[in-house]
């Protein structure tokens, strides 16, 4: 308990030097507020969607004028829950309680009624109308048939003067930024009498002072007994702000803590919900020779990145989202073109223009949006697999489709993907199937470089278990992996050896010995 | 449904499954039946061959006009194309004397490249192919004014005639083309490495371009082969009217279109046969043919095909939406 409130105060005191703002007064006040009554209240949601149960009988109680924190990996189901209390969803079971009544069903406008307002990670703003008339979109301020800009920009004002902020109400939302499209949010938000509000990820797009920000919003807000549903995957943000956090895992409920009483070590067992070393497959690496080597390269907003992978070495890139991972592998791969700097591949340089050529050079992606970048979704599970070598493997151009079927059928067995049919179309796959017959392409075309670009994400945590096993796998026949990834347990866990960027810059390599999630994230964030 | 027998209710299903995957063609079915019954003169081997013939020019054009529109594209130049193809080459035989071995060649070779043209622009452009073949349309067709200068152009070599209304074993000549073309588009979409490529370019350009196909160049060899197989019917067509027009071929691109449409071409890429392209085409031939024979003004006969057409995409919308709905149901049952 000393120790929580000890790294409270660290937090603060680091919190308020970034901020520039006056310490808190109200650090009582919060164990005061604790036995408030109940606004919201959640009783056996559940919610199931093909072939996952998103939510499993989730119940969990909010209580007026508090920062509830919802802590859960990706996939624990947070935002399904956020949208079930929206009523963006149908539920297949459980009440949402708020204030007097029973709900079995949410609607959008049923919700907005009760005074619960979401703020999604993408904001829900018209671009081209001011900041004034997005905030009283819908709303008709007064009996006349046109609009009344007069009175909206000044109570646009008023609310704006409330939180502290100088942005002009007349301003194009177009022209702000996404800090201050934020608060444009918060503020249509208060404007509807907002009771609940629920805030998803709200800290992504912002930078750290403008974050302090936000949080001096969110306390004024709770000072008037808004209640704030806070989802993060930030630890550090949820010991910042919450009074209560409340930790999901696989779309159950797990646990409810008192933020004052918990600590970061407790959090992340909660989440994670098991020992790390257990998840990922022990791997005994034999550094042999080179495969790829990346000198000084620049371009897609990339500079100056250098480094190399041996022959069955997992390297993790590690970074914050816009830290360049992505726009590295989209570079290593010929999807958008060098500005300058090489990439040698088993000891020669090459020219790598198009994607064409890396797939030449052996170099295979498996990308971050599989379902945009990676699959055609309409076509079959053999289709898909075989896409990249099928100019090989024609004669005069014409396919030769018993051999098409080998090597579909080749690749389903080893990679266990479970499928009806070869034929079967790709969208009626699961995510883990789905990821399989991306990596299945890649190993048709005999990649001896693979990239794999958040290869979890979105799929439950049996396939995931079954990835990272394909991963060592390939590991220890010798295929040089490069995977980037969000999730720092798992990038921990998989990888030889960790590439950290920052704003497009190497920020360093971490050794094994050296691997901890500080150390990494200090170095992604650029404060070291 | 649930005292119903087992195998009735799958035989039910299977049928149902049959009926819309085979909707078109029981469309031309029942549009058939319904004209033999109403008319004596349609179901006669003369009036079929007729029939055939007439919508064998839109049928050509529309097999390239299919590839464009599996690859995500569309080309609503095609009718200008042959306006302005047709108007040379009448040109080049009427004035030039230039010999038929040599001037349909010419012809073919810029009906490739106005189509290259096409191509070029929307990939240069990074504008979608509907916006750049609606302003080349306009182009082409304006030159093909410019070179007609409001002329009948006439005198052609008379074995020119063979092309537009010769037969071959008793086949319209234009028919066997039709024919040969649409087997060798259904060889390159269903056997060939480049029909996959069209497909993947439909269904997914960005994984397309990732997994190492070079984008670019297959839109403007799609366009120029959309060109060249336009250069085919101008060709046909010029022969069949004997007379250079600007009239030739306006308009052929909406039967092409339609013909797509109604045969279950995707409008937004990634699906399509020449099966069901062809089955468009009888479709749109049969109530032409049908509407002639039963004296239907022109007029009304344009308000007849338009409604069919919307009726067709309304009911293949129709049925997208029912499958994705039933796949829905099935997944959590398993």
């Amino acid at each position: 308990m000393r120790d929580a409130l000890k790294l409270r105060e660290w937090v603060f005191d680091d919190f308020y030097c970034e901020g520039g703002l006056p310490p808190p007064s109200q650090t009582n006040e919060i164990n005061e507020r604790m036995d408030t009554k109940v606004v919201l209240s959640l009783k056996g949601i559940t919610k199931r969607y093909p072939g996952v149960l998103a939510l499993d009988h989730v119940s969990l109680d909010f209580l007026e004028g508090e920062v509830h924190a919802l802590l859960g990996e990706n996939g624990a189901g947070k935002s399904t829950l956020i949208k079930a209390v929206a009523g963006a969803i149908d539920l297949d079971g459980g009440i949402v309680h708020v204030g007097e009544h029973d709900y079995e069903q949410m609607t959008p406008h049923l919700s907005r009624s009760l005074g619960i307002e979401v703020i999604y990670q993408e904001f829900n703003l018209v671009p081209p109308l001011s900041a004034a008339e997005n905030i009283f979109l819908g709303d008709r301020l007064s009996k006349s048939f046109l609009v009344d800009f007069k009175t909206m920009k000044s109570k646009t004002k008023e609310i704006f003067d409330l939180f502290k902020v100088d942005i002009d109400p007349g301003a194009l939302v177009q022209d702000l930024s996404p800090a201050q499209q934020q608060i444009v949010e918060i503020a249509k938000a208060v404007s509807k009498n907002v009771r609940i509000l629920i805030m998803d990820e709200p800290s992504a797009p912002l930078s750290v002072s403008e974050v302090a920000r936000m949080f001096e919003i969110i306390r004024q807000l709770k000072q008037r007994g808004v209640t704030v549903i806070y989802i993060s995957h930030r630890l550090e943000e949820v010991f910042k702000i919450s009074d209560r956090v409340t930790v999901m895992r696989d779309g159950r409920y797990v646990a409810t803590r008192l933020t004052n009483d918990t600590n970061r070590k407790e959090l992340l067992n909660l989440m994670v919900g098991r020992e790390l070393t257990e998840v990922y497959p022990s791997r005994t690496i034999i550094p042999t020779e080179t495969v790829i080597e990346i000198k000084n390269l620049s371009g897609n907003g990339d500079k100056d990145i250098s480094f190399s992978v041996k022959k069955g070495e997992i390297v993790g890139l590690s970074g914050l989202v816009g830290s360049g991972r992505t726009e590295l592998a989209m570079l290593l791969c010929g999807a958008v073109p060098l500005e300058g700097g090489e990439i040698w591949v088993n000891g020669k340089p090459t020219r790598i223009k198009s994607p064409a050529d890396a797939i030449k050079h052996k170099i295979g992606l498996l990308p971050e949006d599989r379902k945009a970048h990676g699959l055609f979704l309409e076509m079959g599970v053999q289709w898909n697999i075989c896409f990249p070598i099928v100019r090989g493997l024609s004669r005069n151009g014409v396919v030769d489709r018993k051999k098409e079927t080998q090597i579909a059928k080749k690749y389903k067995e080893q990679l266990d993907i479970k499928t009806p049919s070869l034929e079967q179309q790709i969208k009626n796959l699961s995510g883990g199937n789905q990821q399989k017959v991306v990596l299945a392409k890649s190993l048709a075309a005999e990649s001896d470089i693979l990239i794999f670009d958040e290869p979890t994400r979105g799929i439950d945590v049996g396939a995931k278990q079954e990835i990272y096993r394909l991963m060592c796998m390939l590991a220890n026949n010798g295929i040089a992996i490069i995977m980037i990834s969000s999730d720092m347990e798992e990038l921990l866990g998989m990888s030889d050896r960790i590439i950290v960027l920052c704003e497009g810059k190497m920020a360093g390599e971490v050794m094994k010995e050296q691997f901890s999630q500080d150390f990494i994230l200090d170095l992604a964030s650029g404060t070291l | 449904m649930k005292n119903r027998p087992a195998f009735l209710s799958s035989l039910a299903g299977k049928i149902g499954l049959a009926m819309r995957k085979y909707a078109p063609q029981m469309i031309l079915l029942a549009l058939l039946i319904l004209f033999s019954f109403l008319s004596p003169q349609f179901m006669t081997l003369y009036n079929m061959t007729i029939m055939v013939r007439q919508v064998s020019f839109a049928a050509i054009s529309a097999v390239g006009v299919m590839f464009v529109m599996i690859s995500g594209g569309i080309d609503l130049s095609i009718g200008s194309q042959i306006v302005f193809t047709n108007v040379v080459l009448a040109i080049m035989m009427a004035y030039g004397h230039v010999p038929l071995i040599l001037a349909i060649p010419i012809t073919l070779v810029m009906g490739t490249a106005l189509g290259f043209f096409n191509g070029l622009l929307s990939v240069k452009l990074k504008v979608h192919s509907l916006i750049i073949t609606l302003g080349t349309a306009m182009i082409y067709k304006g030159l093909g004014y410019i070179v007609a200068q409001a002329r009948n152009i006439m005198g052609f070599p008379d074995s020119f005639r063979v092309f537009g209304q010769g037969y071959l074993w008793k086949i319209p000549v234009p028919v066997v083309i039709m024919i040969v073309i649409a087997l060798i588009g259904s060889f390159i979409l269903t056997r060939t490495y480049f029909g996959r490529y069209v497909f993947a370019l439909g269904g997914n350009e960005e994984a397309a371009r990732l997994a190492g196909v070079n984008v670019n160049v297959m839109k403007m060899i799609l366009f120029a082969l959309c060109g060249f197989v336009s250069g085919i019917t101008s060709v046909l067509l010029l022969s069949r009217v004997f007379a250079g027009q600007v009239s030739t071929g306006q308009g052929i691109e909406f039967d092409c279109l339609t013909a797509a449409l109604l045969g279950g071409v995707s409008f937004k890429g990634g699906e399509g046969t020449v099966f069901g392209l062809m089955t468009g085409i009888l479709i749109i031939g049969v109530l032409n043919n049908a509407m002639q024979l039963a004296s239907f003004p022109d007029f009304s006969q344009m308000v007849v095909k338009g409604a069919v057409l919307l009726i067709a995409v309304g009911f293949d919308v129709y049925q997208k939406n029912r499958k994705a709905r039933e796949t829905v149901a099935r997944v959590p049952a398993q």
